[in-house]
């Protein structure tokens, strides 16, 4: 079926809105637009790591959650949502559920929770092949607790704990390729997406990714504008930028074949993406050229190595 | 009728588990308790009961997935052991604090460091007060009674708290012991089905669980889980009621060993009660008041009825197979002294830790226990309060 934005936001919101995320956040966005995703008449426990996402969204006594929700701690959501789909199998099984149709598994975390300290809990769950989807919302750095650099923060990005100093500008380190880790996994579905115009990418992912049996990963750009320091209202277009440059490549791996999703008409320079947002300023002072040029060549050895790939 | 077998602790824990059915169990290996989820992946892949087994990654992910199970509306149950049980404690006080009624058998083995695989209670002392109802066992034979009464008093509305069974390594959960089993059918009569109240996949309503809680209502729930904890004591002796019912084997908050008249008594926890009723009834033979009281529910602590059942003695020596880093005696040990004084007991005490590591206890150690409060009760002069028993040079 094609994809028909006007259709789909007939579907009730599955997240509430008066949740207290921040104006310009790209993390609701994406929970609403992989949401919108599962079909009305089909049920859902959602789970989420601890982060901006969970406590904003749940503060007692109040959820902005439709569906049955679910957290527990930082580092396992998707252990926890793990546990939750076993004991669905398990019930079903026995005939302990009195419903028809089917319950739909889906585990949010940020890039802290799932690069970092979620990643042995992520590789388990999805290793297991519970039937179930996992979606990173990555917005680069761990924002909850104000901005400090993890492993998935772009080269050079100013975080709290990877200050732009006088000596050492920034973060160091290239940022790591979590999708291509879980594609390792050998799972059905694993996706790299982003909110977009229409949302067509994410909603098209999210629907391959719920509606396909067993374990799946996506892997979501979600800006956060008190990291990134942006023009809130600019949200869509920075991901539009980010997707341009090809500093966030959209593609998918279905079991096992690599598909670029996205390529732009004319590849921007990675500056029209950087110089949009506060973290990367320094990189645009005299003398700094370098570094933009080390990121500008980085940016084209991923998109080489992904065309490469898709063969 | 019972059905009389020789098995180890873990083998009896895990027929349990077969015979109670539960919907999932998640759980990691690691000595001395790698046992229960080795037997009962192979009830599950033969087709004796309908678990859904998940084979975590991790400690701290077996703890996750039961705690996400459970949160679904799944009788969950888990096992592990020393560093296993630490890889958990975030999570155990999370299971707790969510009220859900996990059941987690607790082979007691040192806690690192040094490594060690051998018993002590440093692993399940640690995590004495993380919300969960610990009960300790002797034998195979209670470690698997109490594996069939943990989900009736975890599940009972009063209470809604996750249990540990506690029983020591290899000494229990390996050593092949005599025992009577429950036929299947009598296990599941007593356990029961699991009625969730609320759950996340009821149909009927939808929930949120593990929320962002502030200081408006925390305290609250907090002391709503306080409340649980004081709950259980009632409920613990109503499920062991009933259970005598069925099987004719007693059960209480602590057993007393000839503390009738005892003038002196050691209070002790799990298989090194074995031991030292052997040597109480040496003493016995030679006209020695000695008695023993060994502690079967930790958490909730029966204060008032182990300040009662200790303040007729002259003397008593509380024996923590747990050091506790404080300079001032076990876990054990602080916790029957604070209950003999809220009571106004005023019968001296003195501290033993002991069999640290897997460190063998002898009959001879324990005589000298007796020894030393002999003279206590004889003089009521306390020499050393706090011990090291059997300490090399």
């Amino acid at each position: 079926m094609a994809y028909n934005l006007k259709e789909l936001a007939k579907n009730p919101d599955r997240l509430a809105g008066g949740h207290k995320m921040c104006a310009g956040c790209g993390a609701p966005t994406v929970v609403r637009a992989v949401l919108r995703a599962i079909k009305p008449e089909d049920r859902a426990v959602i789970g989420s790591a601890t982060g901006c996402l969970e406590v904003s969204t749940f503060t007692y006594p109040y959820t902005a959650w439709k569906d049955s929700f679910v957290h527990s701690a930082f580092e396992n959501c998707g252990a926890t949502v793990s546990g939750v789909e076993a004991a669905y199998a398990s019930l079903k099984k026995q005939g302990k559920l009195d419903y028809e149709g089917e319950t739909k598994f889906i585990a949010f975390g940020g890039d802290g929770g799932t690069y970092d300290i979620g990643l042995q809990s992520l590789s388990g769950a999805m290793e297991r092949g519970h039937d179930m989807v996992y979606v990173c919302y990555d917005n680069g750095a761990y924002m909850n607790t104000g901005i400090q650099r993890s492993s998935a923060t772009p080269t050079f990005a100013d975080t709290t704990t990877s200050p732009a100093g006088s000596k050492v500008p920034g973060k160091q380190q290239l940022k790591k390729d979590l999708t291509m880790i879980m594609a390792s996994h050998n799972l059905p579905y694993v996706a790299q997406s982003a909110p977009l115009g229409n949302f067509s990418d994410l909603g098209k992912k999210a629907e391959k990714a719920i509606y396909t049996k067993g374990a799946c990963f996506l892997n979501v750009l979600a800006p956060c504008p008190r990291g990134w320091r942006y023009d809130t209202p600019k949200l869509l277009d920075l991901c539009k930028l980010a997707v341009d440059t090809c500093v966030w490549p959209l593609y998918e791996v279905e079991n096992g074949k690599l598909t670029i999703t996205y390529t732009p008409k004319t590849k921007l320079p990675v500056e029209d993406f950087l110089k949009v947002q506060g973290r990367f300023r320094h990189m645009f002072k005299k003398g700094n050229e370098w570094m933009i040029e080390k990121f500008q060549a980085d940016v084209d050895a991923k998109w080489e190595e992904l065309q490469r790939m898709q063969g | 009728m019972a059905i009389r077998e020789r098995l180890s602790g873990n083998e009896a824990v895990a027929i349990a588990m077969r015979q109670i059915n539960p919907d999932v169990v998640a759980a990691f290996p690691i000595t001395p308790s790698t046992e229960i989820p080795q037997y009962f992946a192979s009830f599950v892949n033969n087709g004796q009961v309908d678990t859904e087994f998940v084979p975590v990654e991790s400690e701290h992910s077996a703890m996750s997935a039961c705690i996400g199970a459970e949160s679904a509306g799944a009788r969950t149950i888990t096992a592990t052991s020393s560093n296993g049980l630490a890889l958990m404690w975030e999570m155990l006080y999370i299971a707790a604090s969510s009220r859900l009624p996990i059941v987690l058998n607790a082979v007691n083995r040192a806690l690192s460091g040094p490594l060690n695989i051998h018993n002590d209670h440093s692993d399940t002392m640690g995590a004495r007060d993380s919300g969960w109802i610990q009960i300790y066992g002797e034998t195979s034979q209670e470690a698997y009674d109490n594996m069939v009464m943990a989900l009736r008093i975890a599940e009972h509305e009063d209470v809604m708290l996750p249990v540990m069974n506690c029983y020591d390594g290899f000494i229990t959960s390996h050593a092949v012991e005599n025992l009577d089993l429950i036929e299947d059918e009598n296990v599941k009569a007593f356990v029961g089905e699991y009625k969730p109240k609320h759950y996340l996949l009821n149909k009927d309503e939808k929930i949120a669980m593990g929320p962002l809680d502030l200081p408006p209502y925390y305290t609250e729930h907090k002391y709503q889980q306080h409340m649980a904890m004081v709950n259980a004591k009632k409920v613990i002796l109503d499920v062991a009621a009933d259970f005598e019912k069925m099987t004719g084997r007693k059960y209480g908050l602590f057993e007393e060993y000839k503390m009738d008249d005892a003038e002196i008594a050691i209070v002790v926890m799990n298989s090194t009660a074995g031991t030292a009723k052997y040597v109480v009834n040496q003493l016995r033979e030679k006209g020695v008041k000695a008695g023993l009281v060994k502690i079967r529910v930790y958490r909730p602590f029966p204060v008032e009825e182990i300040a009662e059942a200790l303040s007729k003695c002259k003397a008593v020596a509380v024996m923590d197979k747990a050091a506790s880093f404080n300079a001032a005696g076990g876990p054990l040990y602080t916790d029957v002294t604070s209950a003999l004084y809220a009571a106004g007991a005023t019968v001296p005490a003195v501290s033993y830790v002991y069999g640290l590591g897997g460190r063998d206890v002898k009959t001879t150690d324990i005589e000298k226990v007796y020894t030393t409060l002999e003279e206590i009760a004889k003089t009521g002069e306390v020499k050393e309060r706090f011990n090291w028993l059997a300490l090399r040079d």
